[in-house]
């Protein structure tokens, strides 16, 4: 059956607001919750007596009625949460505006918060706590335990069957590196590294590297996604969400062993058929880099270059700040901070806005995706 | 020092046939009497078709290394004192894919396409576990 996909244009992202990042913020998730929420509402030009929808991770501690207890809100018109993990962002994005555009709610919070460092860390596998039942009883008894791994081996495979070579994901990772240099809000900042640094680094997963791995980190973000027509009475600068799709593969991937078959690949002919566009129409990108390897993949499976060329692909600068196509323009997950795409948007939301500290001329279309393409969105100025 | 083991798997009704037969060292697939598609990990229905008309079929236990990867560095304190570990990604004969280590194996001997078969690691009195050779 075709798909009609209606969301073109009718939500805006018309507020953003983030914490600091930091490897130990000594402040409960809730409390950050707040802060990054009261800053999108201000940013919107709105109050939070306007607010009366709030999304969450499900993986978040902090529950829709606390934050909106916190802020002042007697109650929500609408709520919701999306999972599993770290790949959430885009989809809640997804379900705001489907909320506000369809009278569900005016103005919706999407946030996260997390001490994602000094907190119960992904990359140590005690977040999952899934103990080898379910399908991780064919995964976990091995000793696959956390989701770098799974990259590593994926990686190893793109190596086996294009070619693709360690200094391409070190291509990816200097990158970053150098965008974060750019951003006095990373992590990373004013820390460049070069390519010894990284083929002299600890290997995590063979072939994973340290600057390979998203950079857990505490800190929250959120924004405000309202109504098309409702947004210029109070933003200055709405962003409207001009094309969005999510795709869950079955049976998480253990099919295995086709590039065609993963999430990013599967909704981008959706995601570009919603907005009206094409990947060459595309200004600045917002990529989840929970690892670096999947930056080539998701270049190739959303057709910014050919399957099997996004190692060489990235090795001639083109991701980077005056490139072909910028990627990831604040640092990404791998160095500025890992918010579960979360601050993927923001960046792009301010490129858009024309406020980036490493802002790409010019902007007006922006891509931005969660997971390994569990959600994606064509973000318009 | 004792090492802590990985998560020991919790056999559900879907998958405790397919312990079992490992308690036994026969290594099974779900075969779909319909279709004839093989998978796993066992569920109620066919991934290929959704049937749920299933057939447990004895696996040749040949297969070839997909891809793997050597963990170096424990992913937390408890796992401090078993790298490296090496978690391979295997493909059966049957064509379906499955998840393993590597066992009496150099970490730097390793490369995709290496063949492969399975032995059985008994873990304790519930459970034991396929494992691969390389042959």
């Amino acid at each position: 059956m075709t798909l009609k996909n209606n969301l073109k244009d009718k939500a805006a992202i018309v507020g953003i607001g983030e914490t600091a990042y930091s490897r130990e913020s000594g402040r409960s998730e809730l409390d950050m919750a707040v802060e990054a929420a009261d800053k999108a509402i201000t940013d919107a030009g709105l109050s939070s007596s306007d607010i009366d929808g709030i999304v969450k991770f499900t993986a978040d501690s902090t529950p829709q009625g606390e934050l909106a207890a916190c802020l002042g809100i007697p109650y929500l018109r609408y709520y919701g949460e999306l999972g599993p993990l770290g790949g959430a962002a885009c989809g809640l994005v997804i379900q705001a505006a489907m909320a506000v555009s369809s009278g569900m709610a005016n103005n919706v919070i999407v946030f996260r918060s997390v001490n994602g460092r000094s907190g119960a860390r992904y990359g140590s596998g005690v977040v999952t706590t899934r103990r080898g039942q379910g399908t991780s009883a064919f995964t976990e008894p091995y000793g696959l335990l956390v989701p770098g791994q799974s990259s590593a081996m994926r990686a190893r495979r793109h190596m086996h069957d294009f070619g693709t070579k360690l200094e391409h994901f070190g291509g990816v990772a200097l990158a970053f590196r150098k965008h974060a240099c750019l951003n006095p809000k990373a992590i990373m900042y004013g820390r460049p590294i070069t390519m010894d640094d990284y083929l002299n680094s600890k290997v995590f997963f063979d072939p994973l590297r340290i600057f390979d791995c998203a950079l857990e980190a505490d800190g929250a973000n959120a924004f405000i996604i309202s109504a098309a027509d409702n947004s210029f009475n109070s933003s200055e600068r709405p962003v409207f969400i001009m094309g969005a799709a999510q795709a869950l593969p079955a049976g998480l991937g253990d099919r295995g062993g086709n590039w065609e078959d993963n999430g990013a690949s599967r909704l981008a002919p959706e995601l570009f058929a919603s907005a009206g566009v094409t990947a060459d129409d595309i200004d600045v990108v917002g990529f989840y880099d929970h690892f670096s390897p999947v930056i080539i993949t998701k270049l190739e499976d959303y057709g910014f270059c050919k399957r099997g060329e996004g190692g060489p692909f990235v090795g001639e600068g083109r991701i980077e700040l005056g490139g072909q196509i910028p990627v990831n323009t604040s640092g990404g997950h791998l160095s500025e901070a890992y918010l579960q795409g979360m601050n993927q948007i923001i960046e792009v939301v301010r490129q858009l806005r024309h406020q980036s500290y490493a802002q790409v001329e010019d902007a007006e279309l922006g891509l931005v995706d969660s997971g390994d393409g569990s959600g994606a969105l064509i973000l318009r100025r | 020092m004792t090492l802590v083991p990985f998560p020991l798997p919790v056999p559900s009704l879907d998958n405790q046939y397919w312990f079992d037969k490992c308690k036994e060292h026969v290594l099974v697939l779900q075969q779909c009497r319909e279709c004839k598609a093989f998978s796993h990990p066992p569920r109620p229905n066919c991934t290929n078709c959704g049937s749920s008309d299933l057939n447990w079929v004895e696996s040749t236990g040949k297969g070839t290394i997909f891809t793997f990867t050597v963990t170096r560095q424990p992913v937390s304190r408890p796992l401090v004192g078993r790298t490296p570990w090496i978690v391979v990604e295997v493909e059966l004969e049957e064509g379906v894919h499955m998840i393993s280590n590597l066992i009496d194996v150099d970490c730097d001997d390793l490369q995709i396409g290496m063949a492969v078969e399975v032995v059985f690691d008994q873990v304790d009195d519930e459970i034991t576990l396929p494992k691969f050779i390389i042959v």
